[in-house]
């Protein structure tokens, strides 16, 4: 697999407010890197820095082999970016704009026109071409934002929170296009909604004050989140105490007098002794529920534990 | 050096996409076409008296002078209007990030503004050159001055679209762009006055007054020190233009 962006002990400062702390990561082709984060985390700046807007602190950043500080140009023409506010010439429609941003990227002369009809196919645009993008809704003009993006068919492409303003149908369609850029370029998406991490990331990364907390692929997170909790309801009182001298579990929370939420560690799964410890306590098992934790669940956790340290 | 032209002709073609441009043109024009008509009719009630003096200013000396004249304190006050927006409007509407983010030097898109911004320039001086090669009709031109003319004008508005691209690099927002652009323009303009009061001559401000430099290249002396005042102003200021854009960048 080829690296195709390198991000080493990346540190911003803003004044002496620091925004972003020691941050590495590597992405490949073929990946999907979901840059998760609460508002104010550091996910756009990481972004601005990756695609030479914002210059680092320290650190640095190699895309596709060029060093981002030394040679900016060859950097640059690897990367597809699309920032939070899609920068776009509201005088200009659809079709100049394009035409635009082609020249800007040196797409050859020859292959423009191809170029330019793939990207509006690519994210629906072709009906809109000729209209001046001043006059097109919030979530078209997104869309050329990320057509901009893709033009010049980068292998790297950054997409700062690129669902945003979409409507729902909107938002299938450009996950679906972001799983189909994502077999062939290397793509990083920041955003706050975790659903969108889990349907078209491979790879997630949770970013919080500045730091990174987490960096795991998507379905590693999900066997995390296959295990941890059972959500147990008896006809009679249980009794916790002696519950919690079972094996692996590591902490009981009561729902109601006959419902309780076990929590137990990763490794171990003690749904069997706890049934038949139930059973042959006499409690009168009536529901015996794993319960997901949703992505949610882990942010938000993981976020606080960071807060507590 | 294609790149750079991309970046100007947008800058170009969007002055057109707006009023702006074609309200420029057409309110220049209009003010000084009455300037260039009472200058017309300021030489045919001399006439007479003229063609009885030796080596009596020719209709050149008389109209065109104060006619680039005109059309440089005119200019004076539209330039930071039109410059004003150039680096400041892009980074308000966050366009920038598109030009930062592709493989475009800082250089390509300094020079790239500056050329777009020129191209109306030049337009602006080929318009107000038509007036006085209208009158080879019925008159004859001193071409040597005109051509001088030409060019004080050329390099006097190159000169201000240089710093008003600067002011628009520093400022955060157009309005001040164009309050400080117009500011430091007006003071090079006057600077000189001081030396109507002979004893307080000042070489030092005589030198840096842009007027001066100006009405030596008009009057038809075309001296490499004034030529050169303008190139070294010129590429300062574009020097400092890249340079605060580079800094972008690094502090924000």
């Amino acid at each position: 697999m080829t690296t195709l962006i390198e991000a080493e002990h990346l540190t911003r400062y803003y004044g002496t407010h620091c925004a972003v702390n020691d941050v590495s990561f590597t992405l490949a082709k073929g990946e999907v890197l979901g840059f998760l984060g609460a508002n104010g985390a550091g996910k756009t700046t990481t972004m601005q820095m990756l695609c030479g807007n914002l210059a680092p602190s320290a650190g640095q950043i190699t895309i596709n082999g060029f060093d981002l500080l030394d040679q900016p140009k060859a950097a640059k023409r690897n990367l597809g970016y699309l920032p939070d506010t899609p920068p776009l010439y509201k005088e200009l429609s659809v079709q100049e704009f394009l035409l635009y941003c082609a020249k800007l990227h040196g797409v050859a002369k020859s292959s423009v026109t191809d170029a330019i009809n793939q990207a509006k196919e690519r994210c629906g645009l072709s009906d809109v071409a000729d209209r001046l993008i001043t006059n097109l809704s919030k979530g078209f003009q997104q869309r050329v934002g990320i057509a901009q993006a893709i033009l010049h068919n980068p292998e790297v492409i950054v997409l700062d929170e690129p669902t945003v303003g979409l409507d729902p149908i909107q938002i299938r369609e450009i996950r679906t296009l972001i799983r189909e850029l994502g077999q062939d370029h290397g793509v990083i998406l920041s955003t706050h909604i975790l659903t969108e991490v889990q349907e078209s990331c491979s790879h997630v990364q949770i970013i919080h004050q500045g730091q990174l907390i987490l960096n795991e692929t998507t379905a590693g997170l999900n066997r995390q989140m296959d295990t941890g909790t059972l959500q147990i309801t008896t006809r009679l009182v249980p009794d916790i105490n002696s519950l919690l001298t079972l094996p692996g579990i590591s902490s009981i929370e009561t729902m109601s007098q006959n419902r309780i939420k076990i929590h137990y560690s990763v490794t171990a799964n003690p749904a069997e002794q706890i049934a038949e410890h139930i059973i042959t306590a006499g409690w009168g098992l009536q529901e015996l529920t794993p319960i997901k934790r949703s992505m949610e669940d882990i942010f938000i956790s993981l976020t606080k534990e960071h807060r507590e340290l | 050096m294609s790149l750079i032209l991309t970046i100007a002709s947008r800058e170009f073609r969007t002055l057109f996409l707006s009023p702006m441009a074609w309200t420029i043109l057409a309110i220049l024009q209009f003010i000084l076409a009455f300037l260039f008509l009472t200058q017309v009719e300021a030489f045919t009630s001399l006439q007479p008296k003229l063609a009885s003096i030796e080596g009596a200013p020719g209709l050149t000396d008389i109209i065109v002078p104060p006619l680039f004249g005109n059309a440089a304190i005119i200019l004076l006050l539209v330039t930071p209007l039109m410059t004003m927006r150039l680096i400041c409007e892009e980074r308000r509407n966050k366009t920038l990030s598109l030009l930062l983010s592709a493989p475009v030097s800082t250089i390509d898109i300094i020079l790239g503004k500056y050329l777009g911004i020129l191209g109306l320039m030049l337009l602006i001086i080929a318009l107000i050159t038509l007036m006085p090669l209208s009158l080879l009709g019925g008159g004859e031109l001193d071409l040597g001055k005109l051509f001088a003319n030409i060019l004080a004008l050329l390099l006097l508005v190159t000169a201000f679209t240089a710093i008003g691209l600067f002011m628009s690099c520093i400022a955060g927002h157009p309005t001040v762009a164009a309050m400080s652009t117009f500011g430091v323009l007006l003071l090079l303009w006057i600077l000189d006055w001081t030396s109507g009061l002979t004893d307080q001559r000042s070489e030092l401000f005589e030198y840096l007054s842009i007027l001066r430099h100006f009405q030596n290249i008009q009057s038809g002396l075309i001296s490499s020190v004034d030529v050169s005042y303008f190139l070294l102003f010129i590429t300062t200021f574009i020097a400092l233009s890249i340079r605060s854009l580079d800094n972008e960048r690094l502090q924000k």
